[in-house]
């Protein structure tokens, strides 16, 4: 016994904190598990709702629901005047043109930042953080009467086009930081075999930035699909609602009525960015982290 | 002009050279130029994002400029007013300052309180767990919801009258009230909501702690410094651009804060405008009511103290933010 484990008194001071943590660990895990169901519990609590009738909810307000009542979700689905799929249908629309647009628009822009020397390229380079910071309320207004002026409100053009412009600039940081930790040599060796730089962008630096082209698809498709504020402004008519539109029609005709179908309908809307986050939860992540260490 | 030109150009070499000698290292300096600056390419690269900065942003600043000195309804043309909007704000709109109440009580309690809440979390993972990943994710998934309708609206409800937390406050034999149809309570849902959504600092905190050198905690420690000490004295000071980076972020999205406003009080900023969030109230100027001047007005107030609160910031970080040289 003795032979194995060392006198106590040989322990150095380093060891002998190590070794004191076995009960900490306990204390640690204990909290960190108090805070996990604290996060936690408001979305189960929506998830079991939707599942309970409607008089169950308030007055039955644990976790496991006593009565089940699945014809909330087909309740809710078929909803106020239009189905909820058509909802769905808008808010891809909208999500898949703005993910397609921000792929485009922010790449080009941050290899053009990465690779060339131009004159101005540092006020330039500047000017897009800049906008970084810039609060989308100080340009909503003029933004809004420039697209009146077009007809475009009401369709969903005001919430795609700008993504093709390159307006998140969020992206084309991210992006300019991954491009720069591509090997130049790979640009030169492309250009001695005689390609040009849409040459070089398309074969060499896009299929290379993979990982910053997901985390930009997912960070998109989350933010437009949850974007509220541009939605609200910019379509007027039900049948162009897009799933949040789609949810506060259910607030404003529940007056105490159908909690349940409204808490459906809430559930299968975080549904797709939940979906997201399983699949993609590390890379969400690190690229969160990452792109904010840099920062 | 054109005859000094070319007398410039016949002057160049120094050495003897045959004619195509010279064209031919004309061509290749052009081409080495070319390769660094690449002529004309990065600005095609850049013409889309050239096209929405001017178009989306600078013209779109200028106009709003513009607007808010403006009366504008947007169906009839502008009618200059001269700076009647923004006296408007400061001397005759009670709504205005309520709002302005609502923000800043809302940026000052939920800022510091989310990013304590992030760093102490974030010191709890730093360390082998078992299940650390599972923890992180349960931890940021509320954040990556964040601005979601869903989540606002599940809110209102646990938060309600008859809702989840006064259930909660009933197993300690507290009687609750309703929180949001409480003018003195309401914003605090808000702002707890906020706080409840300290996944994205965190993770960024998370980072940070992973980053900081292992020998400086071996040495304190050896030395016998307690963990207070350790962390007063060692994580915070080598942390502080991190925390600066998270301070920034988190004031400029805490004053852009507009859907929780918006579906918690059913779009009214109620009650008596105790919710009534800035960007809530430009909506409702701009939107509702059709006073795009004045919600110009109101946009530019906003800018300028946003970039206001940044560069306050920025020239603060100088005096507690070390960066290692």
């Amino acid at each position: 016994m003795s032979a194995i484990t060392p006198p106590r008194s040989s322990l150095s001071p380093l060891q002998k904190l190590r070794s004191a943590t076995g009960s900490r660990r306990i204390l640690i895990h204990t909290l960190l598990i108090g805070v996990a169901i604290v996060m936690l519990y408001p979305l189960l609590w929506m998830l079991s709702s939707s599942l309970k009738p409607d008089t169950d909810i308030f007055t039955h307000p644990g976790i496991i629901p006593a009565k089940l009542r699945p014809e909330n979700y087909s309740e809710g689905w078929s909803g106020s005047g239009n189905s909820f799929s058509l909802y769905i249908t808008n808010s891809l629309i909208v999500t898949i043109g703005a993910v397609i647009g921000n792929v485009i628009s922010c790449s080009l822009a941050a290899y053009a930042f990465a690779r060339f020397e131009f004159r101005g390229k540092k006020i330039w380079f500047g000017l897009m953080l800049g906008t970084l910071m810039l609060p989308t309320q100080a340009v909503l207004i003029p933004q809004y009467t420039i697209f009146y002026n077009l007809t475009w409100i009401n369709t969903y053009l005001p919430l795609i086009v700008p993504k093709f412009l390159a307006v998140d600039a969020f992206f084309i940081f991210l992006m300019v930081q991954f491009i720069r930790s591509i090997p130049r040599e790979l640009d030169h060796a492309a250009m001695m075999d005689g390609a040009n730089p849409f040459q070089i962008y398309w074969k060499i630096i896009l299929p290379l930035m993979k990982p910053a082209l997901i985390t930009t698809t997912i960070f998109t498709f989350i933010w437009t699909y949850d974007d509220f504020l541009h939605q609200l402004v910019y379509l007027q008519q039900n049948d162009k609602f897009t799933v949040p539109l789609g949810l506060t029609l259910f607030l404003d005709q529940t007056s105490g009525s159908s909690y349940g179908a409204m808490f459906a309908m809430s559930t299968l809307a975080l549904l797709p960015t939940l979906i997201c986050f399983l699949i993609f939860q590390k890379r969400l992540v690190e690229g969160l982290a990452t792109s904010g260490m840099k920062g | 002009m054109t005859t000094t030109e070319t007398d410039a150009v016949v002057k160049e070499p120094t050495a003897p050279a045959t004619p195509s000698d010279q064209r031919e290292r004309e061509r290749m300096r052009r081409r080495a130029a070319r390769r660094r600056g690449g002529g004309w390419w990065p600005y095609l690269f850049l013409a889309p994002w050239f096209v929405g900065l001017f178009g989306l942003t600078i013209y779109p600043m200028l106009d709003s400029l513009y607007l808010s000195f403006t009366d504008f309804d947007l169906l009839s043309p502008a009618k200059w007013v001269g700076t009647e909007n923004y006296t408007r704000m400061f001397t005759d709109d009670p709504v205005f300052w309520d709002s302005v109440h609502a923000t800043l009580l809302y940026v000052v309690v939920s800022v510091p309180l989310k990013l304590a809440l992030a760093l102490g979390v974030a010191m709890l993972l730093n360390r082998d767990l078992k299940g650390i990943g599972l923890y992180r994710a349960a931890f940021y998934l509320p954040s990556l919801l964040g601005g979601a309708v869903a989540i606002a609206i599940v809110w209102r409800q646990v938060f309600g009258g008859d809702g989840l937390f006064n259930d909660f406050l009933g197993w300690f034999g507290i009687k609750g009230q309703d929180w949001i149809s409480s003018p003195d309570t309401a914003i605090y849902t808000l702002i707890l909501l906020a706080v409840w959504q300290f996944g994205t600092p965190m993770v960024i905190f998370l980072a940070g702690l992973k980053q900081l050198p292992k020998d400086v905690y071996e040495a304190a420690e050896i030395d016998g410094a307690r963990p207070v000490t350790r962390f007063f004295r060692i994580t915070l000071p080598l942390l502080t651009p991190i925390v600066f980076f998270n301070v920034v972020l988190q004031i400029i999205d805490a004053f852009k804060t507009f859907t929780p406003a918006y579906v918690v009080s059913n779009g009214t900023g109620g009650p008596l405008n105790s919710t009534m969030l800035y960007s809530l109230y430009l909506y409702k100027k701009g939107f509702t009511d059709l006073q795009m001047g004045y919600a110009s007005a109101l946009a530019w107030v906003l800018f300028l103290v946003i970039a206001g609160f940044t560069a306050v910031n920025f020239i603060a970080s100088r005096y507690w933010v070390h960066y290692d040289d």
